[in-house]
C-alpha cells in the first residue's frame, strides 16, 4: 500500500466512518447488555461487566478515530477495483444459497469459477464444469474417506 | 525426571511411525503454504481443525506444529525468489535475499536461509524444552489476577507495541474481543450479543473467523488490486554455500537465534520484530557494510534464524501459560481446546507424554524441513508458478470446505462472507489481522480469569494489583503501549515501517 499523502481539505473520510461505526458498535453492545435479564449476583462482577468495559473501550477508540481523522486530514488511497470483488462475493453468496439444495460439488464449483473470473480467468462455460469436477473429487476425498459432513446433492448421490 | 529424560521419552513417542507420518505431512503442507503467497500457517491449521476432529490428539498437534515450523521455512523461499514475502515474518528476508537472487546468488541465499532456520529451530526447540519446566513452576505460582495481567500484556503487545499505529492495532483487538463475547456466558448461561439468533449461541467459530479473515479477506484484497506480474528469479548455479558464505553466516545464525528466541518466548507478540532487530544488528556488525542493500548474506542468515527461533519461542507461553502471542499460536490453542486440552502448567502434569512428544517431534520436523528445503527447493519454486486465478479459486474452495466441514449450514457460510468483508476492510485500511484472532480466543479466557479473581476478592477490584507479579506485568504492558508512541512522536517510529517499505 502506498504511503498516505496528506492533502488539505477536511477530515479523512474513511477514519471518520470507521470511528462512527465503532461508536455504533459500542452503543449496540451497551444497549444489548442493558437489556440482559440479570439475576441477583454473588459478586458484583457478572456477565455484564466485560461487555460494559468493552463498550467503553470501543467508545474511546471511536473518539480516537474521529480525532485522528481531523488531525491527519484526507489520505490518498489507491482505488480498489469493485468488479472482481463482486465476482468473489457473488460466488460466495451462490455457494451459500445452493449448498443445501444442490450439494457441495455444484455450489463450490460455482464459487471456484466465479473466483477464477474475478482474477480474469474464464470463460465460465469452461471453468464451471472444471470447478464442479474438482469439487466432486474433493468431496469424494473429504466426505468419502475422511468422513467430513459435506452436504450431498443430486450429483453426489448419483455417484455414491 | 529431569528434562533430558523427559525429552528422550518424548523422542521415543515422536519416532513412532504414525507421529513421524503426521510430522512429515505437517512440514510438507507447512512449506507449501509458506511458499504460496496469500496463505499462511494460521489459515492452514484453521482449515485442518474440522478435518482432524476425530484424529489422535498427539498426532494432530504434531502436524499443526509441523505446519507452523514449515511455514517459516517456506516463507523465506518466496521472499528470496519473488520479493513477495509469503508471510509477514519474512519481510526482512526479501530485502537482501531478493537482491542476492537477482545477482544470481539465489542458491546460497536459499541455503543460508534453510540452514539458518535449521540451526535456530534446533537451538530454540532445545531452549523450549529447558525453559518450559521452569516456566511451569512459575506459572503454578500465579493466581487469577496474575493471569489476567499476563493476558492484558499479551493483548497490548500483540496489538499495539510493534504495529505502526496503536489506534489501529487496539481497534483490531477490540473487534476480536467483541466477537469473543458473542454466545452463552459459560459461568451464568446468559446469552450475550446473540440478537436472538440461535446459531450464535455457541459463539463464533475460530475456524470461521480465521478462514474468513485470512483467506476470503486476502482474496478480495488481491483481486481488487491492479494485477502486477511477479517476476520469479530463477535459481542459478549451486545451492551450496562457499567457504566465505559459511564464515559470514554462522555468527549471524547464532545472533539471530539469540535475538529471536527470547522475543518469541516473552509474550512480546509476533515473529516480525525479531527479524527487524536481527537485520539491524547484522547491518551494524558487518565487515561488508557496502553490500547491505545489494545482497549481503548476513542480512538473510540473521533474520531467517531470528524468524524461526521466535516461532519456537512462541510455543513457550503457549504451552506453559496457555497464552497465544501470534495468530498461528492462537489457532493452535483452538486446536488444543478441540481435543479438550487446555495448555498451561497443568498440561505438563496431566498430559506429559503428549507435551514432550510434541516438543521432541519439533526436533524431528526441523530435520525433515532441512531435507525438504535444501535438495528439494526446486520443487517448491514450481508452486510459485501457479497462476493467480487458479490459486485463489482453490484457496476459496478449500476455505469454504473447512467452514462447511466444521458446521454445514448456510448461516456459517454467511458469517464467513461477512467476516471476509471485514477482513478486506481491515486490509484496505491497514489494520492488523492477528489481534482480531487473538482477541477472539484469548478474550473469553481473560474474562474468566478476571471474574475468578474478583469472585475471590468479593468484587474488590484492588485485588488486580495486589501481587508484585501483576504490577510488573502491567508496567511492562504500559511501557509496550507508551514507548512506541513516544518514539513515534520523536520521529523514530518510522524506522520499522521504513525497513519494510524501502524496497523498490
Amino acid at each position: 500500500m502506498s504511503a498516505p499523502v496528506v492533502k488539505a481539505g477536511g477530515p479523512d473520510r474513511a477514519a471518520l466512518v470507521i470511528g462512527v461505526l465503532l461508536g455504533v458498535l459500542a452503543a449496540v453492545i451497551f444497549w444489548q447488555t442493558r437489556a440482559m435479564p440479570v439475576t441477583a449476583q454473588y459478586a458484583r462482577v457478572g456477565p455484564t461487566t466485560a461487555p460494559y468495559v468493552l463498550s467503553g473501550f470501543l467508545a474511546v477508540l471511536a473518539v480516537g478515530h474521529v480525532m485522528a481523522a481531523f488531525r491527519h486530514g484526507v489520505q490518498e488511497r489507491e482505488a480498489d477495483k469493485v468488479a472482481p470483488m463482486l465476482w468473489i462475493v457473488g460466488g460466495l453468496v451462490a455457494q451459500m444459497l445452493l449448498l443445501k439444495p444442490l450439494g457441495f460439488s455444484i455450489a463450490t464449483g460455482l464459487l471456484f469459477a466465479c473466483a477464477a473470473k474475478a482474477f480474469g480467468r474464464g470463460p465460465l462455460w469452461l471453468t464451471v464444469p472444471l470447478g464442479i469436477g474438482l469439487s466432486l473429487v474433493v468431496w469424494l476425498i473429504f466426505a468419502g474417506l475422511l468422513k467430513l459432513s459435506l452436504p450431498a446433492g443430486p450429483l453426489e448421490s448419483l455417484i455414491f | 525426571m529431569d528434562t533430558f529424560a523427559l525429552l528422550a521419552h518424548g523422542l521415543a513417542g515422536a519416532l513412532q511411525p504414525i507421529n513421524l507420518l503426521y510430522a512429515l505431512i505437517g512440514v510438507t503442507l507447512g512449506t507449501a503454504v509458506g511458499v504460496l503467497p496469500g496463505i499462511g500457517p494460521a489459515l492452514t491449521v484453521a482449515l485442518l481443525l474440522p478435518v482432524t476432529y476425530q484424529f489422535d490428539p498427539t498426532a494432530s498437534l504434531i502436524m499443526f506444529a509441523g505446519i507452523y515450523y514449515g511455514g517459516m521455512y517456506g516463507g523465506s523461499t518466496t521472499s528470496i525468489l519473488l520479493n513477495t514475502p509469503g508471510e509477514s515474518a519474512s519481510i526482512v528476508t526479501a530485502l537482501e535475499g531478493n537482491k542476492m537472487a537477482r545477482k544470481g546468488r539465489g542458491g546460497p541465499a536459499l541455503a543460508t536461509a534453510a540452514i539458518g532456520s535449521f540451526v535456530a529451530g534446533l537451538i530454540a526447540t532445545i531452549g523450549l524444552a529447558f525453559i518450559s519446566p521452569w516456566m511451569v513452576k512459575f506459572a503454578l505460582s500465579l493466581g487469577p489476577a496474575d493471569y489476567f495481567a499476563l493476558m492484558v500484556l499479551a493483548f497490548v503487545t500483540v496489538s499495539a507495541a510493534f504495529g505502526d499505529s496503536a489506534l489501529r492495532g487496539l481497534t483490531a483487538l477490540a473487534i476480536g474481543l467483541t466477537l469473543g463475547l458473542v454466545g452463552i456466558d459459560l459461568q451464568t448461561g446468559q446469552a450475550r450479543l446473540t440478537f436472538g439468533m440461535p446459531d450464535l449461541l455457541d459463539g463464533i467459530e475460530v475456524t470461521t473467523l480465521a478462514v474468513a479473515l485470512f483467506a476470503v479477506g486476502e482474496a478480495l484484497k488481491v483481486a481488487a488490486q491492479p494485477m502486477a506480474e511477479d517476476k520469479i528469479e530463477p535459481v542459478k548455479g549451486s545451492v551450496w554455500m562457499n567457504a566465505q558464505d559459511w564464515a559470514r553466516s554462522w555468527k549471524a545464525w547464532l545472533r539471530g537465534t539469540a535475538i529471536g528466541f527470547p522475543i518469541g518466548a516473552m509474550p512480546a507478540g509476533g515473529a516480525e520484530i525479531g527479524t527487524f532487530l536481527s537485520y539491524s544488528t547484522e547491518k551494524a556488525l558487518t565487515k561488508h557494510p557496502e553490500e547491505f542493500g545489494h545482497g549481503a548474506i548476513e542480512g538473510v542468515a540473521g533474520p531467517e534464524a531470528a524468524n524461526n527461533a521466535s516461532a519456537a519461542g512462541t510455543l513457550v507461553p503457549l504451552l506453559t501459560l496457555g497464552l497465544p502471542t501470534s495468530a498461528t499460536a492462537a489457532i493452535m490453542l483452538a486446536g488444543f481446546q478441540q481435543f479438550g486440552l487446555q495448555p498451561g502448567p497443568l498440561l505438563f502434569a496431566n498430559n506429559a507424554t503428549l507435551v514432550w512428544s510434541l516438543i521432541a517431534s519439533l526436533l524431528v520436523a526441523n530435520l525433515m524441513l532441512l531435507v525438504l528445503n535444501l535438495p528439494l527447493v526446486g520443487l517448491w519454486v514450481r508452486l510459485l508458478a501457479i497462476p493467480k486465478p487458479w490459486l485463489y479459486a482453490g484457496i476459496l474452495a478449500f476455505a469454504t470446505l473447512g467452514t462447511i466441514g466444521a458446521n454445514p449450514s448456510p448461516f456459517e457460510l454467511g458469517m464467513l462472507l461477512a467476516f471476509g468483508l471485514l477482513g478486506y476492510g481491515l486490509r484496505r485500511y491497514d489494520y492488523p489481522i492477528a489481534p482480531v484472532v487473538v482477541g477472539l480466543i484469548l478474550g473469553p479466557l481473560a474474562e474468566q480469569q478476571l471474574r475468578r479473581a474478583l469472585a475471590i476478592s468479593q468484587g474488590d477490584p484492588s485485588v488486580l494489583v495486589h501481587s508484585p507479579v501483576a504490577i510488573i506485568l502491567y508496567l511492562i504492558a504500559a511501557t509496550a503501549l507508551l514507548l512506541p508512541a513516544y518514539l513515534r512522536l520523536r520521529g523514530k517510529g518510522k524506522v520499522l515501517s521504513q525497513l519494510a517499505a524501502e524496497e523498490d
